[in-house]
């Protein structure tokens, strides 16, 4: 994978809005954002209604996502360019979805929502007919997907990336700054992880930052590329970002995204949890 | 579902009623243009002390953004189709009120 196969630009997309094959997908829990004004000709999906099981915490199965991208008139060879706000991370997480469930070809606009609005390009209202598609998805790739006890084998043996910001990964704040403070969970972070936050591979205007700019950031943050990786957040869309930026801009070859995140691991009983600035270690 | 998100609520909304104003320290206010209009749809950051992004909303309708962070030295910074601005504020517990005005 690479920036070619993976990222458009908003001027490539703005060109190809009515391009056949090339379906525009905005993804964002803030659904009235997309009902406000969003790319014209784009389809939508809401990641927790569309892409959660509304019962067990767990991803729709695979006939569930193929009723789903068959719905939005989805094809397998069709394009789609993903796009979001918060600087893509739904977006990404949706990326990453479609990758676990075998799309084709899957792309990400690069600095999504944000970048749109800030070039002031044109929105609409209007939401488009597409016919329905008969989808057909093949079954979860789990190469790119971590559970809990991945997580915890990899302690001091795998790469592990908090991608939260530091004062998440310190155990200063329990969520990020736009959501109340009051969770279940410990604070802290798993022993032995690097801090890399996922901002730090994105521009001020969402845009990815450069390849060589993304590769002095995680070797100057000591991650070691001779072995695997497994990156987290809080609940995993964070670390879907820092996913993307490391399997897919840079190429490297194993590297997961833990979807439980802190929101499972700082509720596991048993687990060692690390507090502070500093990685850790197994024995705390 | 028991999994809150991690993007942001409506800017607009009032604070809910579980959130507890002893506890949390909110960073909101208005992003205001040159006319003195708010600006809806900017993008507001907060940088933590050492300048680290921390997070971003987008404002209502009226401008408005809200921040639950806590107390102490922060960045507040604002982009928007009408330009950019910002500041550093220091905050205490309970509602801490700005205004950012972007050119």
């Amino acid at each position: 994978m690479s920036r070619d196969t993976a990222l458009v630009t908003a001027d490539w997309a703005e060109k190809n809005l009515e391009t056949p094959g090339v379906v525009f997908v905005e993804v964002d829990e803030d659904t009235t954002a997309y009902d406000g004004g969003h790319i014209p000709g784009a389809v939508k999906i809401d990641w927790k209604t569309d892409l959660q099981d509304q019962v067990r915490r767990d991803f729709v199965n695979k006939q569930q996502f193929e009723a789903l991208l068959s719905a939005r008139g989805i094809a397998n060879d069709d394009t789609v360019i993903l796009y979001g706000g918060n600087n893509n991370w739904f977006a990404a997480y949706a990326y990453w979805y479609f990758k676990l469930y075998g799309h084709g070809d899957v792309r990400l606009l690069d600095g999504g929502r944000k970048k749109w609005e800030l070039d002031a390009r044109p929105y609409t209202k209007d939401v488009p007919n597409r016919p329905a598609t008969s989808y057909t998805a093949q079954d979860q790739d789990l190469s790119i997907r971590a559970f809990r006890d991945d997580v915890v084998k990899a302690i001091g043996v795998q790469n592990l990336v908090d991608v939260r910001s530091p004062d998440e990964y310190a155990g200063r704040l329990l969520a990020p700054a736009h959501l109340p403070q009051e969770q279940a969970q410990r604070a802290g972070h798993v022993p032995t992880a690097i801090s890399v936050p996922w901002s730090k591979a994105a521009n001020e205007d969402g845009t990815f930052k450069t390849d060589d700019e993304l590769k002095e950031l995680y070797s100057a943050a000591g991650l070691d590329t001779s072995k695997e990786t497994i990156a987290y957040c809080r609940i995993g869309e964070r670390s879907s970002h820092t996913w993307f930026v490391l399997h897919e801009l840079l190429g490297e070859p194993s590297v997961k995204n833990y979807d439980g995140s802190w929101t499972e691991y700082g509720s596991l009983v048993g687990v060692p949890v690390t507090l502070g600035d500093e990685p850790g270690s197994l024995e705390g | 579902m028991t999994v809150t998100s991690c993007a942001a609520p409506d800017q607009a909304a009032p604070i809910p009623a579980s959130v507890d104003l002893e506890k949390e320290t909110v960073i909101s206010g208005v992003v205001l243009a040159a006319s003195g209009d708010p600006v809806a749809g900017a993008y507001v950051r907060l940088l933590d002390r050492t300048g680290e992004f921390t997070a971003e909303v987008v404002t209502s309708p009226a401008g408005r953004f809200r921040f639950f962070a806590a107390p102490g030295q922060w960045t507040v910074r604002a982009l928007s189709r009408f330009g950019n601005g910002g500041g550093e504020v220091s905050v205490d517990r309970g509602v801490n009120e700005f205004q950012v005005s972007v050119s």
